[in-house]
This record gives C-alpha cells, sequence and structure tokens, in this order.
C-alpha cells in the first residue's frame, strides 16, 4: 500500500468542509485534483492524519466571465478551462497557460484552486496571476477575504493562506484594455518550464500606457519584473529596439539561481529570450 | 492505526461492481488487485509515466494519482474494454500491424489516452504530441506508436 494510513473525510457541503478545517487545521491535507498531493502521500513525503476531500462539495467548480475578469471557482478542472471559449475570448493567454500545465490525462484533474494553492514557483498558473494583478478568495467559518496575489505568495510551497481557509476562487481581472501573452520553455511538452513569461502591456495607439511583465520558475515565488515594465511604459512598442532593451532589462533585474535543470545564467538568457518573443506578439511583429 | 475501509460502486467495462477498499487504497491498486484487471500497469506511481492511464467517465486519468474511494460512482474503462486477442479493436489493429509495441508495458495507458483524444475528436498534430507527450514508452522509440496513430487517424478518425 503506498499512501500511509490516514482519515478521509468527504464533506458534502462547504460548511462542512470549513468546519472539518476549523477542527482538524495543520493536521489535514485538503484533496482537490490530488495530482500533487497525491504523488507525495504515495512518496510518503506527506503524512497528514486527515485527507479532506472536497470533490463533493458542491457549488465550487463554477466559470465566471463578468465584465471586469474572469472568475473560477477552485474546484474547476483545467481541461474544462483550457476548452472555455468564453475564456479564450477574452483572455487568451490564460487559455494558452492552461494547455502548458502538464499533459492532458493529468490537467482532466488538476484544479485551478490546487494548482495555485500548492504555490510551486515553477507552475504557470501563479506567473499569470501576477500578471494579470490577480487575487484569490480564502473562505473561513468566520467569513470570506480576497487576497492579491502579491500577498498571497510567500515561498516555495508556502502561501498566507491560514490553515483553517479554504481557497475558493480565483480572479483574473480582464478590464484596462491590457493584452497578454504568455511563452514558456520546457524540456518536453508537459513538463515543468526551465522559465516562463507573461506579458502585458496597455497602448494608447503604439504608445505604452502600462506594462505588467511576470517570470515563472525564477525564483521562490512568481515575480513581476517591475525595471522592465518601467522601461516600456511611455515608449512606441513598434520601436524594436524598445522591446530589446526591456528584455534587457529583464534579464539584468532578475536573480535566477543555478540549479540541476540550468545555470543561473541560462535562465537569464531564456527570460530575456521569452520577454523579447512575448514583447514582439503584442506589437504585431513576429519574432 | 487501522485503515478505514469503504464499499464503492463503479461500472467497470460496463460492469456494475462493489468492493470494499481502504480508504488509501490507490485506484490502480484496486483494479489489479481487488478487481484483477492487470491490463492496466503501474510503472513510477507519481504521475509521469502513464502507464496506468484509464477513462474516468469519458476522460484520461492516472489510476495511480485518484483513491479508489473516490471513483465511487464512476464509470470507468480499462484497456480489457477494448479488444480482445481473437479481435481486436482499430486501434489495437493498428499498433499490431505498425510494430507500436514491444514489450507492451506501455501500451494500455496509451490505447486508454487514445480512445478518450478519438472521442473526443482530437486531430492528428495534437494526438501525437500533446496526448502521446503524456506517455513514456522505454521500447519503441515512439516512431512505430507514431505510425500506428497515424494509420488510425487516417483510416477510422473522421477528421
Ligand atoms: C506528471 C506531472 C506533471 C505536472 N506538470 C505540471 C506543470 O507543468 N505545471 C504545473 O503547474 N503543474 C504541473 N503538475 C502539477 C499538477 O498540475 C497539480 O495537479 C497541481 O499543481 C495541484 O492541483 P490539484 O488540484 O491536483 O491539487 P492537489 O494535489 O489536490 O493539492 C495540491 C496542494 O494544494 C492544497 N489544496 C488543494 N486545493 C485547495 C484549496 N481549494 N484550498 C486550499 N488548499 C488546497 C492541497 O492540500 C495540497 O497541499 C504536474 C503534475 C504531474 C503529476
Ligand atoms: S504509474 Fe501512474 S503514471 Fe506512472
Ligand atoms: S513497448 Fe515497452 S515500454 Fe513501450
Amino acid at each position: 500500500m503506498k499512501p500511509p494510513v490516514f482519515e478521509y473525510r468527504d464533506p458534502r457541503s462547504l460548511d462542512e468542509a470549513l468546519g472539518l478545517l476549523n477542527e482538524y487545521g495543520d493536521d489535514s491535507s485538503i484533496l482537490a485534483g490530488g495530482q500533487s498531493l497525491i504523488p507525495l502521500l504515495n512518496l510518503r513525503l506527506a503524512r497528514p492524519d486527515y485527507v479532506i476531500d472536497i470533490n463533493k462539495v458542491p457549488g465550487l467548480d463554477t466559470i465566471e466571465v463578468l465584465p471586469g475578469c474572469v472568475r473560477v471557482g477552485a474546484l474547476t478542472r483545467i481541461r474544462r478551462l483550457e476548452r472555455d471559449p468564453k475564456i479564450r475570448a477574452v483572455a487568451p493567454a490564460l487559455s494558452d497557460a492552461f494547455q502548458n500545465i502538464a499533459h492532458p490525462q493529468i490537467r482532466s484533474r488538476t484544479t485551478i484552486g490546487g494548482n495555485i494553492s500548492h504555490a510551486d514557483p515553477s507552475s504557470e498558473l501563479p506567473g499569470v496571476l501576477a500578471a494579470y494583478d490577480g487575487r484569490v478568495q480564502l473562505t473561513s467559518s468566520s467569513g470570506s477575504r480576497w487576497v492579491s496575489w502579491s500577498d498571497f505568495f510567500v515561498t516555495v510551497f508556502t502561501t498566507t493562506r491560514e490553515s483553517n481557509e479554504l481557497l475558493t476562487a480565483v480572479e483574473f481581472p480582464t478590464d484596462q484594455n491590457f493584452s497578454y501573452e504568455f511563452e514558456e520553455i520546457a524540456r518536453r511538452p508537459g513538463d515543468y518550464p526551465l522559465a516562463g513569461v507573461c506579458a502585458g502591456i496597455s497602448l494608447d495607439g503604439s504608445q505604452v500606457r502600462a506594462a505588467r511583465l511576470s517570470a515563472i520558475a525564477i525564483a521562490d515565488r512568481p515575480i513581476r519584473m517591475t525595471a522592465a515594465e518601467s522601461a516600456l511604459v511611455g515608449v512606441d512598442i513598434s520601436n524594436a529596439a524598445v522591446r530589446q532593451a526591456a528584455s534587457q532589462a529583464a534579464a539584468a533585474e532578475i536573480n535566477p539561481m543555478d540549479d540541476e535543470h540550468g545555470s543561473a545564467a541560462f535562465r537569464r538568457g531564456l527570460v530575456s529570450t521569452l520577454v523579447k518573443r512575448t514583447l514582439d506578439r503584442l506589437a504585431g511583429v513576429p519574432s | 492505526m487501522k485503515s478505514e475501509i469503504r464499499t464503492i460502486a463503479m461500472t467497470v467495462n460496463g460492469e456494475q461492481v462493489s468492493v470494499d477498499v481502504e480508504v488509501r487504497a490507490l485506484l490502480s491498486d484496486v483494479l489489479r488487485h481487488d478487481l484483477r484487471l492487470t491490463g492496466t500497469h503501474v510503472g513510477c506511481e507519481h504521475g509521469v509515466c502513464g502507464a496506468c492511464t484509464i477513462l474516468v467517465d469519458g476522460e484520461s486519468a492516472r489510476s495511480c494519482l485518484i483513491l479508489a474511494v473516490q471513483a465511487d460512482g464512476s464509470t470507468i474503462e480499462t484497456v480489457e474494454s477494448l479488444g480482445s486477442v481473437s479481435s481486436l479493436s482499430a486501434l489495437q489493429e493498428a499498433f499490431r500491424e505498425n510494430h507500436g509495441l514491444q514489450c507492451g508495458f506501455c501500451t494500455s495507458g496509451i490505447l486508454m489516452s487514445l480512445c478518450a483524444a478519438e472521442r473526443h475528436g482530437e486531430d492528428l498534430e495534437e494526438t501525437l504530441g500533446e496526448v502521446l507527450g503524456g506517455h513514456i514508452c522505454r521500447c519503441t522509440g515512439y516512431q512505430n506508436i507514431r505510425a500506428a496513430i497515424e494509420a488510425h487517424w487516417a483510416k477510422s478518425v473522421t477528421q
């Protein structure tokens, strides 16, 4: 038997789930898609006393495309999200990012709430949430609060979610005339990226009003590249030298580490290339 | 500490089954050990290799990453639901004709992923890239698997 012994709870309502979290807190693990938790159980890297399976909690698998945002319930599976034409219409970069998460056989189970709660710095969605300036909804028995991405992700696998809270929804703002592009580099399709970039710009004609650039798999949490963003504000995006300057600013401001997948210099190069490519596309120029 | 036991009911390959499972038991192990459906293979047990892929309510999924209790009420399809030795399914026949397998360890998972892709009308490119990308084969070098998929998609799957 691979997973260690645990007590299994499968609450049938949100109230019941929150009550269990209140009671068991740190001694429990929430089970959503299971595509990260069950490997950890199989390898016995996780040994929770209680597993709280939220898959039978009704009302958490919603997709809402609202005037100013895309709001998704925590239990919504990535496979359903990537096929949703309403999301693709308003946030195509988000749909592209969904399709870069693992393989279709994994995405059929993976939930958006589990993916974001897991806070793996190599995960696509936390970085995309950063570029969209998005937020998450955390709910406990005493109520709900919305937390911006920057106050949510702390470090590797660590967030500011309290142990009695459930992540119940994720919100990607879509207002302000921002257009986005997402691109990553992985060894094989479906692998975690060696580096990823999500870039958004808001234009006035061809002049950049505002820019939002995030990097994935570069630090212990998703980061925004503020020097590159500043380098873009007020400039003409159709000028290739400007896009080049932003990609150099991005490479200069990040601090990737060496690991078994590549050196810091290699990752710096990848981010620079990805910033250039995403900005080229946003400028309507083929890379 | 003893593990809790629960009785679950599933439809497996068209048959209604009821089985007592430890709550920590993996669906892959219950299929193989309790239901004796050993066509589903188990390689890595952390989602990477794809050998254990089955269909859960029509979608391909790793049976090593689902607790059996979670499958209560689900419809499960395994490789045993395809053809038999004397009468292979069209997809299996394409694998045979194109020498799309050697040891066969990866094959049952790949066939099930392809069943889902075929039903969802995935095109050839998506199937050769994304869908096959979710499987590891240590024998064939993939060329003959790709040839089998191409032949099957050309013959049986309306584009
Ligand atoms: C082979 C393979 C390849 C993968 N490749 C990628 C990849 O390229 N990119 C990527 O991003 N991911 C990848 N993953 C990870 C996968 O997408 C995970 O499914 C995902 O990170 C976690 O989502 P889940 O719904 O499966 O969560 P679970 O595994 O159920 O949970 C993960 C963690 O989040 C907690 N949690 C779950 N839901 C909630 C909630 N609502 N509120 C609070 N806490 C919660 C759990 O307690 C657990 O600690 C891969 C996985 C595998 C097996
Ligand atoms: S055994 Fe399930 S993916 Fe390898
Ligand atoms: S045929 Fe041997 S692993 Fe694929």
